[in-house]
């Protein structure tokens, strides 16, 4: 039997959503965002809103999340899509508008924009990857590492005195009035996923019923930031990240 | 004809808007204006003035160094805009805001006691309008009726019922408007 | 005395009033701003005509104005007509924003009202924000247009205007006015209203936007400015030069006041240098002084050729700016080295007056008779 006579839609146990195109992606073995694209890809699809998507990305690993999936994206400023998400859904309030952002974009460069998007209600879905490190830029600290975590520009490990503490924006972002959603999710396992999925879909459902602003934080693995394998990456991120960053839904004026 | 005037007091004297007035009634003349004012931070009691340029031609500049009229309403403003008048020019002075009169003679100086009007007939609001009667009595750049009309585009509908009071103001301010000089 | 019709199409306006009127007449979509003197009265005018209830223009205020730009950005990437207002520091912190939106070949309309500087300056009216408009602060080769008003009249002329272009080139416009224009009132006449595009106009215009407009029926549209392979990114600024001269070669415009076949002197200025210099010009040619005045009313294309063949036969220039000399740079490249260029100018928020413009002509004139002219010529 040839692959050809093995590749036919009835032996299909699977399929990648239609809006992933096949531009290889740039991501490494184990990262979340590969995860998270096809999520966001597969609610759209099931929505059924290609046509009223307006897609933000950031300055970070997922620079180049416009290449991979077929909707319509801006590449924004670092730290800027939540004030370009702002304008361009209130010129276009029928469409579905979310931002995707990295901890720096989200947290650090961006925290103005980020707060002020979300304390004005704007009716926008932001996606928040949280691995606690700069990737793209090769391992350096991030607003949300971990205390005593090393990173390339705190190689002794975070400490208080150097560095500061962790910024949970997330929890902040449940305080604003604005927000009518604030979860934090993970993709580690299949029951995550699925979990996540669930929240991206309710966040995009908040954003076309003009429900305020909602906020999916996803606590990310960064395997090569971390110096870690793929699995000893998901690990650490179970023994480390979450009883920092526990998941669940911190604030849900929906239900 | 071009008509320079530079019009200065206290922040709250309605230094701006007579000057608003006065630009407008020159519109309704069918002549060229400007309003430029001098603006710094908000400050309630702060010093506030307005150059109003009326005339028949284009007007150029904004922005002059010499007046053809100073109308000052408080003594700092006389100090500062009496010596940027121009030879042959006018000065008109609030007689209750001001302590030392004008003391050029190359000028005509004109004193209207509008303060003291204002709180005579106990209206303080109508204070720049009587201001604005005396002037026009001295150099008649529109006539009333312009005014008048002035009056009815530069305030907002609401405000309406108040012109008939303003156009009292004006005509009072031409009857008690003095020449010092 | 005019007929009472025509009298009452004008309207008595400040030019930052008018900036906010005319938006909402031009069919703008959206305005995106923060506060800062002298240009606060933009924002605060579109609050109180509230636009949104009627054209359906959005009006928000931003929380500074590096956000405003990202709106604008956002904005200009599903085709959309916007404009943001500052002053000069505010401008400052738009330059990243505005080289974005150069990179994406974005339009937009930036109305910076400027102050004396540098830093925080003062509040005051300066002209000290050439070089940050014509030359920008942001990272990478581009260029904006540069509109330069000079009265209110033209505040909202240069709105349409500005509206037209941005599109016409798919490059953001910078509309360069100081304190004086936007503070001061004139008589205006506002343009009549014309309906903001529909959605299917905006996708017929602007195919390449990010609006998700036909998406089934078309590959998805990205906007980036980001390139990894350098010869991908130089062939982007290569067409983008090629965009820049065709703009040079058609849009440079201005406007000549009392030039003549044998006019000696010139003076070059713009905004509110090219009104107190047109007093300065009159007061000069009643003195018998053959002096004429040429007006950039875009600084960006430089109307260089004009400046190129008047220089011909001019003996000196006087280049009028509210600063301590930027425009004076395009003049005298302007000019080829056919006639030497002086500068005056007040700035930090100084505004020269006619008669100081004047008392400069007469040093500059004085020094060019030394070194160039027959002795006995000379001003009364």
């Amino acid at each position: 039997m040839t692959k050809e006579e093995l590749i036919i839609p009835e032996n299909r146990v699977y399929g990648k959503p239609s809006l992933m195109n096949d531009t290889p992606m740039h991501y490494c073995p184990g990262c979340s965002h590969g995860l998270v694209h096809k999520i966001i890809a597969e609610v759209i699809e099931e929505m059924g809103i290609e046509e009223d998507t307006i897609a933000i990305c950031p300055v970070g690993c997922a620079v180049f999340a416009y290449r991979y999936l077929n909707v319509d994206w801006i590449e924004a400023s670092h730290g800027r899509a939540p004030a370009c998400a702002s304008a361009v859904n209130r010129l276009w309030p029928n469409k579905l508008t979310f931002t995707y952002q990295g901890d720096g974009d989200m947290a650090c460069i961006g925290t103005g924009e980020s707060i002020h998007a979300m304390n004005r209600g704007e009716n926008i879905a932001m996606i928040f990857i949280n691995n606690a490190i700069y990737g793209m830029t090769g391992g350096q600290m991030a607003p949300t590492t971990l205390m005593g975590m090393k990173t390339a520009t705190c190689p002794y490990g975070r400490q208080a005195d150097l560095h500061g503490y962790p910024l949970h924006i997330t929890d902040i972002a449940a305080t604003l009035q604005g927000t009518c959603y604030v979860t934090r999710q993970a993709v580690n396992t299949v029951p995550n996923i699925r979990k996540a999925k669930k929240a991206i879909r309710q966040a995009f459902e908040n954003a076309m019923n003009k429900r305020g602003c909602s906020l999916v934080e996803i606590v990310s693995t960064c395997a090569s930031g971390w110096k870690k394998t793929p699995e000893q990456a998901n690990q650490w991120m179970e023994e480390n990240m979450f009883p920092y960053y526990p998941l669940g839904d911190l604030k849900n004026t929906v239900q | 004809m071009t008509e320079e005037i530079i019009i200065s007091g206290f922040g709250g004297q309605g230094v701006l808007s007579m000057g608003k007035i006065l630009a407008y009634a020159g519109i309704m003349e069918g002549k060229q204006v400007s309003w430029m004012p001098a603006y710094g931070p908000e400050q309630r009691g702060g010093t506030a003035n307005v150059t109003v340029i009326i005339s028949d031609d284009v007007v150029s500049s904004p922005i002059v160094s010499q007046y053809d009229t100073a109308i000052v309403l408080n003594q700092p403003s006389l100090e500062k805009f009496e010596p940027c008048i121009k030879p042959g020019g006018v000065i008109i002075y609030d007689g209750h805001s001001i302590i030392q009169p004008p003391k050029r003679d190359d000028i005509a100086a004109y004193r209207i006691d509008a303060m003291e009007e204002a709180a005579r007939t106990g209206n303080s609001k109508v204070f720049n309008m009587l201001v604005l009667g005396g002037y026009l009595k001295v150099c008649p750049v529109a006539s009333v009726e312009d005014v008048v009309r002035g009056l009815h585009k530069a305030l907002p509908e609401r405000h309406h019922k108040l012109i008939p009071m303003n156009e009292e103001a004006i005509r009072r301010g031409m009857e008690i408007i003095k020449k010092m000089n | 005395m005019m007929d009472n019709n025509q009298q009452n199409d004008y309207k008595l306006l400040k030019g930052n009033e008018v900036i906010a009127l005319a938006a909402i007449r031009y069919g703008y979509d959206g305005f995106f701003g923060y506060p800062i003197t002298p240009q606060s009265e933009v924002l605060e005018t579109l609050a109180v005509e509230k636009p949104w209830e009627t054209t359906g223009m959005v009006v928000l205020q931003a929380e500074s104005e590096v956000a405003s730009i990202n709106m604008l950005y956002g904005a200009g990437c599903t085709g959309k007509l916007v404009f943001t207002s500052s002053s000069s520091p505010g401008i400052a912190l738009m330059q990243e924003g505005i080289s974005y939106m150069c990179g994406n070949e974005l339009p937009g309309v930036i109305v910076s009202v400027g102050r004396g500087g540098p830093g925080l300056g003062t509040i005051q009216p300066g002209q000290a924000d050439y070089n940050q408009a014509v030359y920008g602060g942001g990272n990478g080769d581009y260029n904006c247009i540069v509109l330069a008003p000079n009265s209110v009249q033209e505040m909202a002329d240069c709105m349409g205007k500005a509206a037209q272009l941005t599109f016409k080139w798919r490059t953001p416009v910078i509309i360069l006015s100081d304190g004086v224009i936007g503070q001061m009132m004139e008589k205006v006449i506002l343009p009549p209203f014309t309906p903001r595009r529909t959605d299917a106009e905006i996708a017929a215009q602007c195919p390449w936007a990010t609006n998700g407009i036909g998406l089934k029926s078309r590959h998805y549209n990205a906007l980036s400015t980001l390139e990894f392979d350098p010869q991908v990114m130089e062939d982007r600024n290569r067409a983008m030069a090629e965009k820049y001269k065709r703009i040079q070669a058609e849009e440079a415009d201005y406007e000549l006041y009392r030039v003549d076949d044998d006019t000696d002197y010139l003076i070059v200025a713009y905004g509110i240098s090219s009104r107190v210099s047109m007093k300065a010009v009159d007061i000069l040619r009643e003195n018998g002084i053959k002096v004429g005045m040429l007006r950039p009313k875009t600084l960006w294309p430089f109307p260089s050729k004009a400046i190129s063949k008047l220089s011909e036969k001019i003996k000196s220039i006087l280049c009028v700016e509210q600063s301590e000399g930027q425009m004076i740079h395009d003049v005298r490249l302007a000019t080829e080295g056919q006639a030497t260029v002086y500068h005056t100018g007040r700035s930090g928020g100084m505004i020269s007056s006619p008669v100081d413009v004047v008392d400069a002509f007469k040093s500059m004139a004085r020094e060019t008779i030394t070194k160039n002219w027959p002795k006995g010529y000379w001003i009364k």
